[in-house]
């Protein structure tokens, strides 16, 4: 349209009769035949391809497309998966072939994070949170050149729909920046249903091609997400604790919104939460994150306005998003982009999970006690930011892992952003957070000095020898907005 | 008064460790029931190492095995100087309070005794076995292997247990000590347990026995007095303190005559909720 | 003075536990450690064991830690345990 500005428009030539259109159909997108797939894509040595884990340890996509790169030579490839999970261990030999370069990730786990964590990567680990990944990508930071995604079902055109089919996975909030940003998109399905295929996650206008496979996943994986509220009466007393500092804080109140990790002890908060609402007859505004079915349990029973969804984590969440209007899809741009407008901002409380915690309220989620890469912040980062109140819970003691160090291994999430930690020997405020204390003090909390616990603690336990790292640094803990917040290093 | 007073298998170190964090009034270590056989030596050296590194922010009660077993002597021996509050007689008989009695005292100790009535025998000898040591402070009731020795059948109801809640009630309030209910054994119906609870404490039980930490807010709950009832509490109290200081022999309160039953369930009361002080001890003299 | 005249074992591979077993030595202490926690506590784990041994004044022995990061306190009771079970006492 550079003719806009021209002030001899009539100058401008129409076009001939003989370069009129045709009628007709574009070209098929659909294949099943991976090398033909391949040729046309011109993935080269260096090019840069995206995934996402919606399928969780069920996924087959990721691995499968790996080992045709692998196949054709191709070489130093970025790897950009939202996360990684034990069933990618296959893809070790490809770090040691070369085939794959860099990860860029936001939660990684199992054998493949050893091996990196044992310098197995020729080039780096970038390990973003959920929004920060979506920023980056959104924004043009992070280049992909051709986004697999994993697709429950598809019709031929590419209306992706992650609630049918035989892998239905629920909400895709993960893969949606990805679909949008990429070079080229390939709609990987096992399930290729009739024109058109809705509820849509992801529509056609964004799919340039369709493979078809045999299976995207193992439906036993792809639901295994859910965890069980404990039973550990040490972390049913650190949750009852929790819903007391919820309260105390003021902020549990008509409309409030609330999200809450997946481990057994945050669990446990939002089953109290529940019983509390019921007896209160509260009404929260919405619950957000990755959905479980206790959470849509509280939508149908009318506790929560709505829910705003960026995974399912059980079979329970993906019906509900079938049929609940007020159960909503949300990208990860949506949920946590530090740039725009995000859920995030507007949610009051979060629960959320550490590996460790250091007397500034650094929190470690990425490296376990023997410092070796088993997590990530996934939305930790985002929500302790995003939130009027997050809310670390953790039992103390449990089989001599400390929890209080000096110094976290990896810095995932800055203590700044972190308000409370609840243990089962007592609650730590963040002396940032003045106007909690004196909140909880009035409440009669048990609430104590996060360095006094720490002292306790390694009284108990004994101080726990530093992790043995080497100096070479593998790769880096990036903030939502892109800043570097700390290096992974390899383990000895 | 221990409203809550929750068992903890003695050969568990995890537990033991958070024995203290849960809500609970007392914590029951336990040698007996929870420790297999041929675990008794260990626990027993768990039991007393734990005792020795870790002040316990509750009061601790250790149950010993009973005085028919080889481990009775030696579970005292190794217990005996470590820092708790007394221990929990099972089965008790009145050859076995004689024979704690009688340790306790040879060792100088100032430990107290809770008795556990868990047989026929021991419920119909009751007040004769709990009277033969001063270190008594309460009665437990042992439901289990007293319907067993009973021939009765343990439901959820507790019919078949109300002539033995009875019972000891009214022999704990003979003796003025500590009536302990006992525990309720299904761990996840939270309805039954407080409906359980509710039951023994309107028959007169002080406190509940647990056998699950997820047991202890709900029973606390039950047993804890009312605001109402504590406020109500202190206006007798005050009023008697008053009518004391005047010379009056009795007292009016919302339009009734407060007399001696109502400022001793006041002061019952009090001493259930924490709001005794000493000085209430002249009171009722 | 205690002399290990037997195999034996005490505590257990449950988490918070440790599982110490015992038999006669070679003329000194030989002491194997594993443990979920090795990298941040072997050190005082093993010191602690020799500790309780040297209390119990046990210096002729063999002895294999399985340890799921017990406290001090259980490391402690579970070897004196194991000492008595592993020992005839010299009168």
């Amino acid at each position: 349209m550079n003719y806009l500005n021209n002030f001899n428009i009539d100058s401008i030539k129409v076009i001939d009769k003989s370069e009129y259109p045709t009628k007709g159909q574009k070209k098929n997108k659909v294949t099943e035949n991976i090398d033909d797939l391949f040729k046309e894509l011109n993935i080269k040595d260096g090019s840069v391809l995206s995934f996402h884990h919606h399928l969780r340890n069920g996924d087959h996509v990721t691995n499968l497309i790996l080992k045709q790169v692998q196949k054709l030579g191709i070489k130093d490839i970025t790897l950009v998966a939202s996360s990684l999970f034990p069933t990618n261990k296959e893809l070790i030999p490809l770090l040691k072939d070369g085939t794959i370069k860099n990860v860029v990730a936001s939660y990684i786990s199992g054998e493949l994070a050893e091996a990196i964590s044992h310098g197995e990567l020729k080039g780096n680990i970038i390990m973003q949170s959920h929004g920060g990944r979506a920023r980056s990508i959104a924004n043009g930071e992070l280049k992909i050149d051709v986004a697999f995604i994993a697709s429950p079902s598809s019709d031929d055109k590419g209306n992706i729909s992650g609630v049918n089919g035989i892998n239905s996975c629920g909400s895709m909030g993960y893969a949606i920046a990805d679909s949008m940003m990429s070079e080229k998109v390939v709609a990987v399905t096992d399930s290729l249903v009739e024109y058109p295929n809705y509820p849509t996650d992801i529509t056609e206008d964004y799919v340039d091609h369709i493979l078809l496979v045999d299976s995207i996943g193992l439906k036993s994986g792809i639901v295994s997400g859910t965890t069980q509220v404990t039973k550990d009466p040490i972390g049913l007393k650190i949750a009852k604790d929790t819903l007391k500092v919820m309260e105390a804080s003021g902020l549990l109140k008509e409309g409030f919104s609330y999200q809450s990790g997946a481990g057994g002890i945050s669990l446990a908060v939002t089953s109290f939460l529940r019983d509390y609402m019921l007896e209160n007859d509260l009404k929260g505004g919405f619950a957000s994150g990755g959905i479980t079915g206790y959470l849509t349990d509280m939508l149908e029973e009318g506790l929560f306005e709505s829910l705003y969804d960026v995974q399912c984590f059980d079979l329970e969440a993906i019906e509900s998003l079938k049929k609940n209007p007020t159960h909503l899809r949300m990208s990860a741009s949506q949920y946590g982009n530090p740039e725009v407008s995000a859920v995030v901002d507007n949610l009051d409380i979060v629960i959320l999970g550490a590996t460790e915690i250091d007397t500034d309220f650094n929190v470690n989620v990425m490296t376990g006690s023997h410092g070796m890469l088993m997590g990530g912040s996934g939305g930790h980062q985002d929500t302790a930011a995003g939130s009027k109140l997050s809310i670390i819970v953790s039992k103390l003691f449990s089989s001599r892992i400390p929890l209080i160090k000096d110094k976290v291994d990896v810095i995932t999430t800055p203590g700044t952003t972190v308000d409370v930690l609840v243990t089962e020997r007592g609650i730590c405020v963040n002396p940032l957070r003045q106007d909690l204390i004196k909140q909880f003090n009035e409440a009669k909390l048990n609430v104590v000095d996060i360095k006094e616990l720490k002292e306790y603690s390694e009284e108990i336990m004994g101080k726990a020898k530093p992790i043995e790292k080497t100096d070479r640094v593998i790769g880096i803990s990036e903030y939502r907005d892109g800043k570097i917040l700390d290096y992974i290093y390899e383990v000895k | 008064m221990y409203k809550t007073l929750l068992f903890m298998p003695g050969n568990n170190p995890g537990m033991l460790v958070s024995s203290d964090v849960l809500g609970t009034d007392a914590v029951l270590i336990d040698l007996e029931d929870a420790v297999a056989i041929n675990e008794k030596d260990a626990a027993r050296v768990l039991v007393v190492e734990y005792l020795k590194t870790f002040k316990n922010q509750t009061d601790v009660f250790v149950r010993i095995n009973p005085l028919d077993t080889p481990f009775f002597y030696d579970d005292l021996d190794a217990i005996i100087d470590s820092e708790i509050e007394g221990i929990v007689l099972p089965k008790a008989s009145v050859e076995s309070m004689e024979a704690l009695d009688k340790y306790l005292t040879e060792k100088n100790s100032d430990f107290k005794i809770i008795g556990l009535i868990e047989t026929s025998l021991g419920l119909e000898m009751a007040m004769e076995i709990l009277s033969k040591s001063k270190k008594v402070i309460g009665v437990l009731l042992g439901a289990e292997d007293l319907t067993l020795d009973l021939g009765a059948k343990r439901t959820k109801e507790s019919e078949e247990i109300a002539y033995a809640r009875s019972k000891i009630i009214a022999i704990s309030k003979a003796l003025q000590i500590e009536a302990i209910d006992t525990p309720f054994t299904d761990t996840d119906d939270y309805e039954g347990l407080k409906k359980d609870s509710l039951n023994a404490k309107d028959l007169g039980m002080t406190g509940k026995a647990l056998i699950s930490p997820r047991h202890v807010d709900i029973v606390n709950n039950v047993f804890a007095p009312s605001q109402a009832e504590i406020e109500y509490a202190l206006r007798v109290v005050e009023g008697q303190k008053e009518a004391i200081q005047i010379g009056l022999g009795a007292f009016s309160l919302d339009g009734k005559m407060v007399d001696a039953p109502i400022i001793k369930r006041a002061l019952n009361l009090l001493k259930m909720s924490g709001d005794y002080k000493e000085e209430y001890d002249e009171l009722l003299k | 003075m205690a002399v290990i005249n037997k195999m034996a074992k005490a505590g257990s591979v449950e988490s918070n536990d440790i599982l110490v077993m015992m038999s006669p030595g070679d003329g000194g202490i030989d002491l194997e450690i594993e443990s979920i926690v090795y990298n941040q506590y072997g050190d005082d784990i093993k010191k602690t064991i020799l500790d309780t041994l040297k209390e119990e004044n046990i210096t002729d022995v063999k002895v294999i830690i399985n340890d799921k990061g017990a406290l001090d306190f259980t490391i402690r009771a579970r070897v004196k345990a194991c000492i008595r079970r592993g020992s005839v006492q010299d009168v």
